[in-house]
C-alpha cells in the first residue's frame, strides 16, 4: 500500500522529532517511523545538556541557535522534561586552562551570549564539592538541562497534535528517491524524507560519513545540592575534539531529581554495549581529580549509549546531493540534545524552500559529505 | 544476654537490645517514617532484606544507609528523613 | 587496592542453600569459600531471631568451621568483571574473589502487587515484618494483618503470635479447594506433618482463603486495611499490614554471568550446572520450592561442583521429592488475575521514583515506559517493580549490567588486583 506525505522522518530520537515538530507546523502529511522506541537509541544516553559550545564558529552558530529556541519552548514544556536553567561553570584545573578562558570569555561575550570568569576562589565558592585549588572558571549562565527522553516525547505529541503520524516497530530497508520501503514491505512515498537514524543513517544513506563513538554515564542517588552547575572540565573540548581512539574528561549534571549525572567518555569500539569497566575506570578516576569527595557518593547505575560522529564534528543537515527529495539530519555526536531543534528547524526551512536564520552550508553536503 | 545500648533517633534517645537493626530501633521509637519519597510520602521498611531500598536512613553522617541491613551500635547517631 | 583470594569453590549467599552448598563442597583438600551480604548467615528463613541463631544454621556454621571455612558476611557481589573473577562490596571496600568454581545460592525475595495504601508505613511484606521482628521490632499488643499467598502467611501469623503480636486478619488469596489439595498433597512429606499440625493449630483458624487486600489506609501509616472476602468487603483496624504474594529468584547473579534463564529461573542440568560451565545453581534462583528443596540442590551442587558426581546423583532422588512439592506450591499459591486490577491511575508502582500507574498504561511497554518515566531505573534496581509490572503488564526483565546493588562511585575506579 502506497500513501503519500508531504514529509518521512526515519528516526524517532530527538532529532527526528524536533524535524517532525518543525515540519508539522509548515506541512500537514508528517509521518515519523521508528523500529524501537521512540528516544531510545542515542537520546537515552544523551545527558541532557543545552550548551553554547565554541569548538568552531560553524558549531557555535548552531549551537546558540538552538538554545534560543530551546529558551522559547521551555515556558511550554511539561514538567517532566525537567528543563532547568542551572547554567555551565567550565573548570580550569590549572593555569595553562585558565589561560584559555578570557579568550572563551569574550568570544561569548561578543556573539551576545553572558559569560563571566571565575577566579579559583569564586569558584570553590559557588561549588563547594570541587577540589580546592581549581585555577578558576567561565560561567556561561545562559546554559540549561533537560531530560531528554520527555522532552523528545514532548516535541513528538506537538507534532501529533498538528496531524503527524507515528509508526513504530517496523524498520526501513530502503530509502531511494522520495519511497520508503519498511522490512515487511509496506512502502510510503513522500516528497521529503528526513534520514535521522542517527548512528544507523549510514545502513540507509551509504557514504555518510557516520560512526558510532561509545559513551558511559553513571547516576548516583539523590544528593540534593551537592552540584548546582552543569561542570565541565576544559579539557572536555580536547576529548571530544580529537578523534583518539578513547578519552574521558570530567563532566557532572545535577539532575531535577537530585541525582548526579556523571560523564563522559568516549571510545570506538563498534556497537559493543557491554559495559566497558576499565574505561569506567578512567572515567571515575578523572572525575575524583575534580570532585575527591564524590567517591563516597552511591552509584546506582551505569549505562552506555552511541553518539552519531562525523569526521568534522559537525552533524550534517542537508539535502542530499544524489537524491533531490532525500533530506539527512544526522552525526550530532556529542551534541544532539542541544542542536536537535535547530536541526528541526533548518530541516522544514528547506522543506519549505526559505532561508535559515543562520548560515547552513557548513551543515550541508559541501562541508560533511566530504570526509576531514 | 544481649547488652543494652544506647541509640539516638532525630531529638530522640532510645535504648536497645544490642543487635536490634537501626530499622526496628527507628520503629521502636515511635517513628514509622525512615525516609520521603521523591513527592513526599513518609517511608518506612518494605522488604526487611535489603533489596527495596525504602529503609534508607542516615547513620552517623552516611546518609542513603538500609537501617534494616544495619545493627545498633552504643552511640550511633541516627537521622531520619535526611 | 582490592585483594584478591583464591577459592576451588565459592559459594554466593548462606542461606540453606548456600551453607549445604559449602559443606559438600569440601573434600578435605580443596579451598572452599562463603560469602553473604546479610550480617549473619541463614539466609532469609533462618534468619537469627532477636540474637539467637537458628539450630540447623548453628551446627551447619560449627560444622564449616571445623574444617576452615567460615562464612563471610556482610559481602555482596556487585560485578563478575572476568571469567573466574567475583567483585564483592563490603562495608570497608571492595574485593576480587577468584574460583574455579561458581555456586549461585542467591535465594528469593517477595513478590509485591501494588495496591491504593501498599506505600503507608508499616506496610511491609511477609517475611518483611518477619525480618523485622526477628532483627528486634517490638510488637507486643500490636494489631497485625497478614495477608497475601503462600505457606509463609501461617508461619509468619503463627510466629508473629508467639511473639505477642495480635493477628487480626490472615487473608490467603488461594482458593480454598486449591488449599484442601495441598494440603492433602502434604501426605506425602511426613517430615513437614508436625510443623503443618502445629500451625494449623496455632492460626489455622484464622485463615481465610479467597481472600486478599484491597486498600490500606491511614495518615501517615497503616490504620487499617480493606480486605474483599467471599462473604464480602471487610475493614479491618491495624498497626501493621504484613503482605506479599510468594517469591520471586534473584537471579540478577546468574544473568549479569550470561547463565540462561526460563520464566526468570536459572536452568540448570541434573547436576545444578548451568548453561555455563563452571557455574553451579541452587537453591530458589532454579525454582521456589523451599528449605528442603534447597538444602538438597546445595548439597547436589557441592558434590559436583567439588567433582563427586557419582555422590551428587545418589542425592536426585531426595530432589524429585522435594521438585514435586514446589510444582504443588506454584500451583496452589499463583496469584489470581483479580490482583491485576487493584491498582488505580494514582497508585504509585515503582516506589523508588514515585511512579504511578497512569503514566505506565500507555501504548509504549516495557523499556519504552521505563526511559520516559524513570520506572526501574532507582537503587532497587527494579527489584521490587519489575516482577510487579511483570505481572501487571507482562514486561520482561530488562538487562542486567553491573553493579548489582548500588556502590560507592569509589568502589567503580579500584579494579586493579594487588596480586595476580
Amino acid at each position: 500500500m502506497v500513501r503519500n506525505f508531504d514529509a518521512i522522518i526515519v528516526g524517532g530520537g530527538i532529532v527526528g522529532c524536533a524535524c517532525a515538530y518543525y515540519l508539522s507546523e509548515k506541512f500537514r502529511r508528517i509521518l515519523v517511523i521508528e523500529k524501537g522506541e521512540i528516544g531510545g537509541g542515542a537520546t537515552a544516553a544523551g545527558m541532557g545538556h543545552v550548551v553554547v559550545m565554541d569548538d568552531s564558529p560553524a558549531q557555535f552558530a548552531l549551537t546558540h541557535y538552538s538554545q534560543q529556541l530551546w529558551n522559547s519552548l521551555y515556558p511550554q514544556l511539561s514538567p517532566d522534561c525537567e528543563a532547568r536553567l542551572t547554567g555551565t561553570l567550565w573548570v580550569a584545573a590549572d593555569e595553562e586552562e585558565f589561560s584559555h578562558v578570557e579568550g572563551k570569555r569574550q568570544f561569548y561575550q561578543s556573539h551576545a551570549v553572558r559569560a563571566e570568569v571565575l577566579s579559583g576562589e569564586d569558584v570553590a565558592k559557588v561549588e563547594p564539592s570541587l577540589r580546592k585549588g581549581m585555577a578558576g572558571g567561565l560561567r556561561v549562565p545562559g546554559d540549561s538541562v533537560i531530560y531528554p527522553m520527555t522532552a523528545t516525547v514532548w516535541l513528538l505529541d506537538q507534532a501529533r497534535r498538528n496531524g503527524a503520524e507515528v509508526l513504530q516497530g517496523k524498520a526501513v530497508m530502503s530509502i531511494r528517491r522520495g519511497v520508503v520501503e519498511l522490512e515487511d514491505g509496506t512502502t510510503f512515498e513522500a516528497e521529503y524524507v528526513v534520514n535521522a537514524a542517527g548512528g544507523h543513517a549510514p545502513h540507509l544513506t551509504p557514504g555518510l560519513p557516520i560512526e558510532p563513538r561509545k559513551g558511559h554515564l553513571i547516576i548516583t542517588d539523590r544528593y540534593p545540592g551537592y552540584v548546582h552547575h552543569q561542570l565541565i572540565e576544559l579539557g572536555y573540548l580536547k576529548s571530544a575534539h580529537e578523534m583518539s581512539q578513547e578519552s574521558v574528561a570530567f563532566n557532572a549534571q545535577p539532575r531535577a531529581t537530585g541525582q548526579i549525572l556523571l560523564g563522559s567518555s568516549r571510545q570506538f569500539v563498534g556497537w559493543n554495549t557491554e559495559i566497558d569497566r576499565r574505561l569506567v575506570e578512567k572515567m571515575v578516576k578523572r572525575a575524583l581529580l575534580y570532585m575527591p569527595e564524590i567517591g563516597s557518593l552511591s552509584a546506582i547505575r551505569i549505562w552506555a549509549g552511541f553518539r552519531a560522529t562525523t569526521p568534522n564534528k559537525l552533524p550534517i543537515i542537508g539535502r542530499s546531493p544524489d537524491d533531490p527529495h532525500l533530506l539527512i539530519a544526522a552525526g550530532h555526536e556529542g551534541l544532539g540534545i542541544t542542536t536537535s531543534v535547530a536541526t528541526g528547524r533548518l530541516i522544514a526551512d528547506i522543506a519549505s524552500g526559505v532561508p535559515s536564520s543562520i548560515d547552513r552550508t557548513p551543515y550541508g553536503p559541501g562541508g560533511s559529505y566530504q570526509h576531514a | 544476654m544481649p547488652d543494652k545500648i544506647t541509640v539516638k533517633i532525630d531529638d530522640t534517645t532510645i535504648v536497645v537490645l544490642a543487635g536490634t537493626s537501626v530499622a526496628a530501633a527507628i520503629l521502636n521509637s515511635g517513628r514509622a517514617k525512615a525516609r520521603r519519597s521523591v513527592i513526599g510520602e513518609a517511608r518506612g521498611p518494605l522488604c526487611g532484606m535489603g533489596i527495596c531500598y525504602e529503609c534508607r536512613a542516615s547513620v552517623d553522617g552516611v546518609v542513603h544507609v538500609r537501617s534494616c541491613m544495619v545493627p545498633c551500635a552504643d552511640g550511633m547517631v541516627i537521622e531520619t528523613d535526611a | 587496592m582490592p585483594e584478591v583470594e583464591k577459592y576451588d569453590v565459592l559459594v554466593v549467599g548462606a542461606g540453606p542453600a548456600g551453607l549445604s552448598a559449602a559443606f559438600n563442597a569440601f573434600t578435605g583438600s580443596n579451598r572452599v569459600g562463603l560469602i553473604d551480604d546479610n550480617p549473619a548467615a541463614g539466609g532469609q528463613i533462618y534468619r537469627p531471631s532477636q540474637g539467637k541463631t537458628h539450630p540447623w544454621v548453628g551446627m551447619s556454621v560449627a560444622l564449616l568451621d571445623k574444617v576452615g571455612i567460615t562464612v563471610q558476611c556482610g559481602l555482596s557481589a556487585v560485578d563478575a568483571p572476568d571469567p573466574g573473577i567475583l567483585a564483592v562490596q563490603s562495608f570497608n571496600g571492595k574485593r576480587l574473589l577468584r574460583y574455579e568454581k561458581l555456586i549461585l545460592c542467591t535465594g528469593a525475595r517477595e513478590l509485591f502487587l501494588p495496591f491504593p495504601g501498599w506505600t503507608l508505613p508499616n506496610a511491609m511484606g511477609v517475611g518483611g515484618l518477619q525480618a523485622l521482628v526477628k532483627s528486634g521490632l517490638d510488637v507486643a499488643g500490636r494489631r497485625i494483618v497478614v495477608a497475601g499467598s503462600g505457606p509463609l502467611l501461617l508461619a509468619v501469623a503463627d510466629y508473629l503470635k508467639k511473639h505477642d503480636g495480635l493477628v487480626v486478619g490472615l487473608f490467603e488469596q488461594a482458593p480454598m479447594a486449591s488449599l484442601k489439595q495441598f494440603g492433602l498433597s502434604m501426605l506425602g512429606y511426613p517430615s513437614k506433618w508436625m510443623q503443618g499440625l502445629a500451625l494449623g493449630a496455632s492460626v489455622g483458624r484464622m485463615l481465610r482463603a479467597d481472600s486478599w487486600v484491597v486498600e490500606a489506609g491511614g495518615r501517615s501509616r497503616v490504620e487499617w486495611v480493606k480486605a474483599r472476602t467471599p462473604k464480602g468487603e471487610e475493614q479491618i483496624e491495624c498497626e501493621y499490614l504484613a503482605c506479599a504474594y510468594g517469591f520471586v529468584p534473584s537471579n540478577e547473579l546468574a544473568v549479569l554471568l550470561g547463565c540462561a534463564t526460563r520464566n526468570g529461573f536459572v536452568t540448570v542440568d541434573d547436576l545444578q550446572q548451568t548453561s555455563i560451565a563452571n557455574v553451579y545453581c541452587a537453591g530458589e534462583p532454579t525454582g521456589i520450592g523451599g528449605v528442603d528443596l534447597s538444602t538438597t540442590e546445595g548439597r547436589i551442587a557441592g558434590l559436583a561442583a567439588s567433582g563427586r558426581e557419582d555422590q551428587a546423583r545418589s542425592v536426585l532422588g531426595r530432589r524429585e521429592r522435594w521438585r514435586q512439592f514446589a510444582a504443588n506450591l506454584d500451583t496452589t499459591f499463583a496469584p489470581r488475575p483479580e490482583l491485576k486490577d487493584l491498582v488505580t491511575p494514582e497508585t504509585i508502582v515503582c516506589r523508588c521514583e514515585d511512579v504511578t500507574a497512569a503514566r505506565l498504561s500507555s501504548p509504549d511497554c516495557g523499556r519504552a515506559a521505563k526511559l520516559h518515566t524513570r520506572c526501574g531505573m532507582g537503587p532497587c534496581q527494579g527489584r521490587i517493580c519489575g516482577p510487579a509490572t511483570k505481572f501487571l503488564y507482562g514486561w520482561d526483565q530488562g538487562s542486567v549490567r553491573p553493579p548489582l546493588y548500588p556502590v560507592p562511585i569509589a568502589a567503580l575506579a579500584d579494579s586493579e588486583p594487588t596480586n595476580g
